[in-house]
């Protein structure tokens, strides 16, 4: 805990590690039910910032992303996660169809603990993460259908100094081949910024 | 945007490897590593020289790659790191569930193939001497589920629930039924005979309600309409009684020049057909005693009516053995709207109240019934298995089997009208109604 009792405004780093893990699980499990990656039985609904997100019910895909975002929530404490990209792959054909990234940008000197505590209100922190997943539902209507099954990957940009966890390995950006990509909104806890993006395949013309 | 992966093509780095395949005599002259060369290589078109001198130059286009990395976005400084552990695949063979949603067809196409109508029947019972007379009627099926059907002398009731026979009434001496028909309560039914009487029988009670006289020859045709009852006989009048009333006769309706073998009232109870022998088809008003239309469409005994159940004023007619044709009339104006050629006379006609399709039963040859689907008149299945005319038809009150008697003594069940369409699509909706109300709940507020 940082060592000045926080008033009720204030972000601590771990409340803002909090505030975007948890931004994160609830932002990947409605992408991975949106775009129909996973059976629609394997979610159940929830409740999270004043919407009805749907969140992972299946055992084996809530404790991938429970270890991933362990992870995340490490990196995000030290200051070194710099991205977070979601890579959605067809099964048959390996090609990689989408792209979701997450920028994250981190105010050094909080991580460090030597700037001041900033200050930004809860309510203002939940209406941004929920236009975000607004956007992620609303984002079916422009992105193309996904076909055959397909399969996830969850790539991390971290900073170069740290060491590679056991769990993780290097890995090639996979980027798309004409992508189109489309942004979406952004929110920020003064600690963090956090900005998603999406990229798809398009068609040939 | 176009992001393309970061490849350095050996061709364009390699600006020197082809000024080296040029000139290869005065290469000890030209070239930069001229010091450096330490053998003679005579061949020089074996050795992939743009390669080579890549792969050397790798080292120095750091800088360039860093350049390049710039500018296509990616941070150098930045590691790329993907977890080890691979996330669970999805289920085999898992259609996107969103492809319903969202694909062009709103909602999941729903193939519409023709129902196979069974081409056995369900039942054959046996119905020993049934009158074999094309002008008699003497098969109906009540809204009481049971059957009532006349052979010869004896009224029958099968109860088509339980199977149960109930002998209802006997005629004495020569004489023997003509007509049958149950009210539209399915308690009482009226029964004509040689004798010229009709009979109102409680059908519970197996016990006779009243007779009513009137004509002068057999009563071939009844037809009930609430409280009227149309009875037709072969002294060529029509007469409407009025079952409630001591003086039962309200109208005598004449026309006909023969035995009134066909009599059916319309659905909502406004006009009433009537077919004779005298190849005449006439439509009746309800209060009038003229016939509102005289038809001479057909060429031989109309007996086959059916009104259809889902367009008002639309009537189905069938002609005899010189006729075989089946005609449809608009009862409002008179017009003859469509006729087709069936090749066997035609003993009865049934609407199906949930599809748009007809069912006609025939005699000489085939005895066979066939289905036909309206408005096309596409004959859609044909049902064999009678040995001899099929003289009458009744369809259940569910609407889904008709009951055929014929002169071979048979009374045979059909299940060929399928399942009423709300039952059908009711089951269907179910199951889809539940997987997509689960995704429509979460969709965009």
């Amino acid at each position: 805990m940082a060592t000045a009792q926080a008033t009720k405004n204030q972000i601590t780093l771990k409340g803002s590690v909090a505030t975007v893990s948890e931004f994160f699980s609830h932002a990947l499990s409605s992408i991975l039910y949106q775009r129909g990656i996973y059976a629609p039985e394997s979610f159940e609904p929830r409740k999270a910032y004043g919407l009805t997100v749907m969140a992972v019910k299946d055992d084996k895909l809530a404790a991938y992303l429970q270890a991933v975002l362990q992870q995340f929530s490490k990196w995000l404490e030290g200051g070194a996660l710099q991205k977070v990209v979601l890579v959605v792959t067809g099964a048959s054909s390996k090609e990689v169809l989408e792209r979701w990234t997450f920028d994250i940008q981190t105010d050094k000197g909080v991580v460090a603990g030597s700037a001041p505590l900033p200050e930004k209100s809860e309510a203002q922190i939940t209406q941004e993460i929920q236009a975000i997943i607004r956007q992620i539902t609303a984002s079916v209507t422009f992105l193309p259908l996904l076909q055959d099954t397909c399969t996830i990957d969850l790539l991390a940009y971290t900073d170069k100094e740290n060491e590679v966890p056991l769990d993780w390995e290097e890995s090639d950006p996979r980027y798309i081949t004409n992508a189109a990509d489309v942004k979406l909104r952004a929110f920020s806890t003064k600690v963090h910024n956090v900005e998603a993006l999406v990229q798809f395949k398009t068609e040939d013309d | 945007m176009a992001s393309t992966a970061f490849v350095a093509s050996p061709a364009r780095v390699a600006p020197g490897g082809a000024g080296k395949k040029e000139t290869p005599l005065k290469f000890a002259a030209h070239s930069k590593n001229a010091g450096k060369m330490d053998r003679f290589i005579p061949n020089r078109s074996a050795s992939n020289l743009d390669v080579a001198s890549y792969v050397s130059r790798e080292s120095r286009d750091l800088e360039y790659k860093k350049q390049l990395a710039a500018n296509l976005g990616q941070d150098g400084s930045a590691r790329i790191l993907a977890f080890k552990q691979k996330a669970p695949a999805p289920p085999e063979g898992l259609d996107n569930p969103m492809a319903s949603l969202y694909t062009a067809n709103a909602g999941p196409k729903v193939k519409k193939t023709f129902r196979a109508v069974p081409q056995q029947p369900d039942r054959i019972l046996d119905a020993p001497d049934l009158v074999d007379d094309y002008y008699l009627n003497l098969l109906d099926w009540g809204s009481n589920n049971a059957i009532a059907v006349a052979l010869n002398q004896t009224v029958y009731l099968w109860n088509a629930s339980s199977g149960d026979i109930q002998e209802l009434m006997l005629v004495q001496g020569d004489d023997y039924i003509t007509s049958l028909s149950w009210a539209a309560d399915g308690k009482h039914v009226a029964v004509g005979a040689s004798n010229s009487l009709t009979q109102i029988w409680d059908a519970e009670r197996c016990k006779p309600i009243r007779n009513l006289n009137g004509h002068a020859a057999r009563v071939s045709s009844l037809s009930w309409n609430q409280h009227i009852l149309s009875t037709g006989g072969r002294d060529s009048l029509i007469l409407n009684h009025d079952v409630r009333v001591r003086e039962h006769i309200t109208a005598t309706l004449r026309g006909h020049e023969q035995e009134v073998c066909g009599l059916k009232w319309s659905p909502n109870g406004t006009q009433l057909a009537s077919g004779g022998n005298d190849n005449l088809l006439m439509i009746w008003d309800a209060a009038a005693d003229r016939p509102t239309h005289r038809i001479t469409a057909h060429q031989a005994a109309v007996k086959a009516l059916a009104w259809c159940p889902f367009q008002s004023n639309l009537l189905a007619t069938g002609g005899g053995t010189a006729d075989r044709t089946i005609k449809f009339h608009n009862t409002h104006t008179g017009a003859l709207l469509n006729s087709i050629d069936t090749g066997s006379q035609v003993c009865s006609l049934q609407w199906n109240r949930h599809e748009r399709e007809l069912l006609s039963s025939h005699g000489f040859s085939q005895n066979q019934l066939c289905l036909w689907k309206y408005p096309s008149m596409a004959k859609v299945a044909e049902l064999t298995g009678h040995t001899s005319r099929v003289l009458h038809l009744a369809q259940s009150p569910d609407g889904t089997t008709v009951v055929s008697a014929a002169a071979d003594e048979t009374l045979r069940f059909w299940s060929c009208f399928g399942e009423p369409a709300g039952a059908a699509a009711s089951k269907a909706a179910k199951p889809a109604a539940a997987a997509s109300s689960m995704m429509r709940s979460v969709n965009i507020r």
